[in-house]
């Protein structure tokens, strides 16, 4: 029988030593390396003690699949397979989680869609798989560029989502990821999304762990349901389910079920704040203004704050970091002095802004933009804008908006 | 209850985070209280996976015996079986065996006040948890060797042999100065 905490200190076939997890990510040193977002996700997979990789290439995370293909080629992955279609890819997840390993797959825009179905069934059936979303467009015409409307459809899964801004967020968070997301209170399925290419295809400093320390294994007797088995739920239940049967006890059972997934959601809170150090990340939240984002629209916000501050305008900034569990108490404290709240995002439907305004009071403070879609690019000119036009400020004339 | 679990070395009665030994106390009263004090193993203890299991279910065993040397005429301990989480259909027979799908038929029948779930898999244990908060009024109480239920309304994590056997201990210790419930209400007390 499997136990994490027997193995700390031996080494895996690769000579790697399984670590302390809190030891590796905050107190081993860490090398300064330039690499890309795709490159970053090998790495942190490099020492995740990953059971089953699973993917099937689209844009624009093939690149990150194909490397740890070449990770699996060296020895540090379990198995590894391209399935025949993205739904065929989380139903061989599932499988390998339901057995008792631990998995990692990626996917992006209409690659995430047409697997939708599986990701309620992973939450429900309390698989802890790791899913990187290199988000994308998603609609008609065909985009592959960066959009983050995909994740809107992931929030209600019953996944743990996760929204990473920078490459660094990517290699920390995938390892502390698993961290949360395999705790018997919580084991629940994690999305970690990043906006396609701004991430995945940019390089960037990325401070690694040592390549010869790595995650001890997965404990799948620590699991709150059982391994996979043909007698018992969640397995039974499909094959003798009582969502069909059509009396009051079926129904309470299926409440019951929801309910608890979504009480895991909230007990990863504890783990998460733990594990990211809170929910968000805020600056200067004394500030009139505030930008409130996540992804790269942060980083986006982090520039438009600087231009502001060479005109004498002072902008704080919130960093949302975790989507599900949402940080609704974090966000009504650090917007409580906000008169203005400027949402930027990567979407056409200003998802986030709505979460936003169903959280706070006084909800007419949010602005819900500005908004790019369809792999446009935000500069934060034009962040500056819509800062400076709510302020009632003269602002520059920007190509494209009339002004 | 609440969503806040207990650290290691703690418990929590009613959503509120107490020193474990607080908890043995509380728990072992409970049990002297009630009318139908009733001992729910799970299949991680009812069948001898590996050495750990087969202690704790003799633990447990220890646990039920203490129980009904404790308790006072009128009160009757009780020892019904999870053996496995299927659905049970047309019928449960709720005399031998509580199911996670429908346990408030099995606390209905037999009237039980206060239960201790122990060796259930967590989420089957909050299922369970969660329909009799919903349709009974009785006391639960979660042995568990995880990270502990908010949906009881005491908790223990970490469960080993020793706890259990410092639970029994409790009981003992208690004999004789609790004051069992009168009546025993419809659908638990």
């Amino acid at each position: 029988m499997a136990d994490t905490h027997s193995v700390i200190g031996t080494k895996n076939k690769k000579g790697q030593t399984f670590t302390d997890t809190w030891k590796m990510m905050n107190e081993a040193p860490r090398t300064p390396s330039f690499y890309t977002g795709s490159e970053v996700i090998k790495e942190a997979l490099r020492r995740a003690s990953c059971d089953v990789m699973i993917a099937y290439p689209i844009t624009p995370q093939s690149e990150a699949a194909a490397l740890i293909g070449e990770l699996f080629a060296e020895g540090y992955i379990g198995d590894y397979f391209r399935g025949e279609s993205e739904f065929a890819v989380m139903s061989q997840c599932a499988g390998a989680a339901f057995g008792g390993a631990r998995v990692f797959t990626t996917t992006a825009g209409p690659g995430t869609m047409r697997a939708m179905e599986n990701f309620p069934m992973w939450s429900g059936a309390r698989l802890p798989i790791q899913m990187i979303v290199t988000c994308r467009g998603i609609n008609s015409p065909l985009s592959i560029q960066p959009d983050t409307l995909e994740i809107a459809y992931l929030l209600n899964t019953g996944m743990l989502v996760w929204h990473a801004e920078t490459a660094q967020d990517f290699f920390d968070w995938i390892l502390k990821g698993y961290m949360v997301s395999e705790e018997p209170d919580v084991h629940l399925p994690l999305a970690l999304c990043c906006d396609g290419f701004f991430v995945t295809h940019t390089k960037d400093v990325v401070n690694l762990t040592p390549a010869d320390m790595c995650l001890p294994p997965y404990d799948p007797y620590r699991s709150p349901v059982p391994c996979m088995d043909m007698e018992c739920p969640p397995v039974r239940m499909m094959r003798d389910p009582f969502i069909m049967k059509s009396n009051y006890i079926s129904y309470a059972t299926h409440a019951s079920w929801q309910q608890e997934v979504w009480a895991a959601v909230e007990r990863s809170r504890k783990h998460t704040i733990k594990w990211l150090n809170g929910l968000i990340e805020t600056e200067n939240t004394d500030a009139e203004v505030i930008i409130v984002a996540s992804g790269t629209a942060v980083s986006q916000g982090r520039e438009a704050i600087r231009l502001l501050e060479d005109e004498g305008i002072r902008c704080g900034l919130v960093k949302i970091k975790v989507l599900r569990p949402w940080p609704g108490e974090e966000i009504r404290e650090a917007t409580k002095n906000a008169k203005h709240i400027i949402v930027p995002e990567f979407n056409v439907t200003g998802w986030l802004a709505k979460e936003i305004k169903a959280t706070i009071p006084n909800s007419e403070r949010v602005n819900a933009g500005p908004r790019v879609c369809g792999g446009m690019t935000m500069p934060p000119e034009i962040i500056v804008s819509e800062i400076k036009t709510l302020l009632g400020m003269r602002t520059m004339s920007l190509a494209g908006r009339g002004s | 209850m609440g969503i806040c679990l207990p650290n290691p070395g703690e418990a929590h009665i009613n959503g509120v985070i107490v020193p474990e030994e607080k908890a043995y106390e509380e728990a072992a009263k409970q049990f002297l209280m009630a009318k139908v004090p009733t001992l729910f193993p799970g299949p991680l203890v009812l069948w001898a996976w590996n050495e750990k299991a087969a202690k704790k279910a003799t633990a447990i065993r220890h646990l039920y015996n203490t129980l009904k040397e404790c308790v006072q005429p009128g009160q009757t301990p009780m020892l019904i079986p999870m053996p496995d989480y299927r659905p049970k259909y047309p019928k449960i027979n709720p005399e031998v065996e509580i199911n996670p799908n429908h346990p408030n038929l099995t606390i209905w029948h037999n009237k039980i006040d206060c239960c201790m779930f122990i060796g259930v898999h967590c989420h089957q244990a909050n299922l369970s948890l969660k329909i009799i908060r919903g349709g009974t009024s009785c006391y639960t109480i979660a042995m568990c060797a995880q990270a502990g239920h908010e949906d009881a309304m005491l908790s223990f994590r970490d469960a080993s042999v020793e706890k259990i056997m410092k639970l029994a201990d409790a009981v003992k210790r208690l004999k004789g100065s609790v004051k069992p419930r009168l009546t025993s209400a419809k659908h638990g007390a």
